[in-house]
């Protein structure tokens, strides 16, 4: 779950790392009240989850409350990549001396948290880390043991900070390493982290990223930094096909679909799985110059209904007159089961299931069954001795061979 | 033999009432395995197809009167974490984690404590293991006589971050007549408890495997993790990957994820494309196609005899 700046740095202030007396507005009037109560120059930045902001001109500097008013109007009109954003945050124009960067991150290979430092703050990390090693610190945790200030002083000393610098810096980044920690975090990073002309240190930027297995034992703080945990936070805007699977989905507890088509604008439609298998079937079918309109998981055992809702919904898409049914071999959900959901579904949209059914290719649990239905309706049933490859081909060759 | 279990290998099924923990408790029985005991809080004195349930690790210890070997986890997200801790405690070695979701911290903790303890952590969200013939840890392969069906013994250690392609690419190594020696669905997520490397030196020391086939995805440093210790272990085992997932490098895809919670690319060496070229540049070679791998096996095994 990612989270807005406003929300990063209220995080960021409740974990007692010192921020700016930033203030939040939803509106070009608020944005002005937030500026009078600062009192000063503010920068005016805009809400959105997307990066890339600053090029779209969504921050903008003001010297007036009149100003930060007519700067919020604009930017609150202005859409950055598609995103509409949810307010802006008005901050002090802050005199800065130098700027940090901050962060902690997973490193799976270790299996443990990384805290990163850097004292060439404000830019890409992983530029810094390629061109100017020696100013990335870097430390490991332990995940069994309280985090310890004195690593977070190791990190910063590497860097080769001392003085009153390091004794400030230091609590910040242990700060971070146990924010990272409580609150289940995939991201963590303070940039830039700003030293002031009088010697303190502020976050100017947070970007908090939260494990979306973990949001469900977060509601506390989560509300206590109102977020919405109903208010959807893709990076894109979900379709209408996307959409309805979920609520498919989500009406019935039985075994998991799963269907994407951001990106895919092709005419083959997909019902495929599990996982692994959806990745392998889908690569297969591109590989042989096929057009995929839609990614699709099946997994766990649906239900006849909610296979049907997935191929359905899958024929419903502009564009797609056939569908492949496609899966690695199966062990828990039952191949009779899908070749009901989908013979089904051909059949309520008035479709011939042998034409729409460009190939079935599920060998596994229950098999046979599968294989006897399916031929009923003059399908032909593909067992393990046809390879995911050459079941993709068909498909390929079915949908686009006329063409 | 093989690697990780054995004929006299014997485990307990933590979560055994669950719905799916039945039928993999059926499933593991009917295929040989020796299931000494299930826990489920609350259900002691039950017992599922023939297994007794207690309500602690310990108390399933005392009952079985000597050590148990291993346990198969499946409980909800919330409870995994203390159910992996029991079992460490309890003196078990091998912990396969079938449950999905759980958060990277849990996973992460459970991981460092079984390494000071000595024990194995196999998963989360995973299958489990098999050996073909001798003995099935987990829902991997399905109901026994599916699991004859695919896997039979042989040559070639299998490892996977999918459980289904563990399946799909043991079946066709069987019916390529080379055959499984151990197949691990090692599980999907950022965080494991055993990765390609972390295997690697059972399998070099295992005398029935003359070969390895990886699946995997985009996502993490698994695969430079295993060249890495490919040339440091100095390992001519010969190895051969599949890459699923190729589609994901393309530029309208980006940010967004599919599969497994592992698969998402968090840097530019997450991606397939980047993948490949490492595993290639360490003489591993990475087919296209699922059915291209038993003839490249069987010509690194020409190679290297």
């Amino acid at each position: 779950m990612r989270f807005y700046e406003y929300e990063s740095r209220k995080i960021v202030e409740l974990a007692g790392i010192p921020v700016t007396q930033y203030g939040f507005a939803k509106t070009a009037a608020e944005a002005r009240d937030a500026a009078e109560r600062i009192g000063g120059p503010v920068v005016i930045k805009s809400q959105v989850l997307v990066g890339g902001r600053m090029k779209a001109g969504g921050v903008k500097f003001a010297d007036t409350a009149e100003q930060a008013e007519r700067d919020a109007a604009e930017i609150l009109e202005l859409e950055i990549s598609g995103h509409r954003p949810v307010g802006v945050l008005v901050d002090p124009k802050a005199e800065v001396e130098q700027e940090y960067y901050a962060a902690v991150l997973w490193d799976g290979r270790a299996k443990r948290p990384m805290m990163l430092f850097s004292d060439m703050g404000g830019i890409d990390i992983e530029e810094v880390a390629e061109k100017h090693p020696a100013h990335v610190g870097r430390g490991h945790l332990s995940n069994l043991h309280p985090i310890p200030d004195f690593r977070a002083k190791e990190v910063v000393s590497d860097v080769g900070m001392t003085g009153s610098e390091l004794n400030r810096a230091t609590p910040i980044l242990a700060r971070l390493a146990r924010l990272q920690r409580d609150h289940d975090m995939t991201l963590a990073e303070i940039n830039p982290l700003a030293r002031l002309s009088d010697g303190s240190f502020v976050a100017l930027d947070a970007h908090m990223e939260m494990e979306d297995e973990a949001v469900g034992r977060h509601k506390k703080v989560l509300g206590e930094i109102g977020v919405e945990l109903e208010e959807p936070r893709e990076l894109y805007e979900p379709s209408a096909f996307e959409r309805n699977v979920k609520a498919i989905d989500e009406a019935d507890h039985r075994g998991v679909i799963q269907g994407k088509d951001h990106g895919f604008e092709g005419n083959i439609g997909l019902v495929i799985g599990a996982g692994g298998g959806s990745l392998t079937l889908t690569d297969a079918v591109r590989s042989q110059g096929g057009k995929p309109a839609n990614y699709a998981e099946i997994g766990g055992n649906p239900s006849v209904a909610k296979s049907k809702g997935l191929a359905m919904e899958v024929l419903k898409k502009e564009g797609v007159e056939k569908i492949a049914v496609m899966m690695s071999i199966v062990s828990n959900t039952r191949v009779d089961i899908v070749a009901r959901g989908v013979i089904a579904a051909c059949l309520e949209l008035g479709k011939d299931p042998a034409e729409t059914i460009a190939v079935f290719r599920i060998p596994g649990a229950w098999e046979e069954e599968g294989a006897k239905i399916l031929g009923k309706y003059g399908i032909d049933f593909n067992d393990r001795s046809v390879s995911m490859w050459d079941a993709a081909g068909t498909a390929v060759q079915k949908v686009q061979g006329a063409s | 033999v093989s690697i990780l279990l054995n004929e006299d290998f014997t485990f307990i099924v933590q979560g055994i009432t669950g719905r799916e923990a039945v039928n993999l408790t059926r499933e593991c029985l009917d295929y040989g395995s020796k299931v000494v005991g299930g826990v489920t809080p609350g259900r002691k004195g039950r017992e599922v197809h023939g297994v007794p349930v207690f309500d602690t690790v310990a108390q399933a210890v005392a009952e079985h009167g000597s050590p148990i070997d291993g346990s198969v986890v499946t409980v909800p997200p919330a409870f995994t974490k203390d159910a992996v801790v029991e079992a460490i405690e309890n003196g078990i070695g091998l912990i396969v984690v079938v449950t999905e979701r759980i958060p990277r911290r849990d996973v992460a903790e459970m991981v460092e404590l079984a390494g000071e303890r000595g024990a194995r952590i196999i998963g989360p969200n995973c299958l489990g293991v098999i050996v073909p013939g001798v003995c099935k840890m987990g829902g991997i392969g399905g109901p026994a006589k599916d699991a004859a069906k695919a896997y039979k013994p042989g040559q070639v250690g299998v490892m996977s971050r999918s459980g289904g392609m563990t399946t799909e690419i043991s079946s066709t190594l069987t019916a390529a007549g080379l055959g499984v020696s151990t197949a691990c669905s090692i599980g999907g997520d950022a965080i494991i408890g055993s990765t390609y490397a972390e295997l690697m030196p059972l399998f070099e020391q295992d005398e029935q495997t003359e070969a390895i086939v990886i699946y995997t995805e985009p996502g993490g440093r698994m695969e430079a993790e295993l060249v890495d210790w490919r040339r440091e272990s100095g390992s001519k085992l010969p190895i051969v990957a599949f890459m699923a997932g190729k589609f994901m490098d393309d530029e309208e895809m980006q940010g967004m994820s599919f599969g497994h919670a592992g698969t998402i690319v968090e840097g530019a060496e997450d991606s397939a494309t980047q993948k490949i070229a490492r595993l290639e540049e360490a003489g591993i070679p990475v087919v296209e196609r699922i059915d291209e791998i038993p003839a490249a096996v069987k010509q690194k095994l020409g190679a290297a005899a």
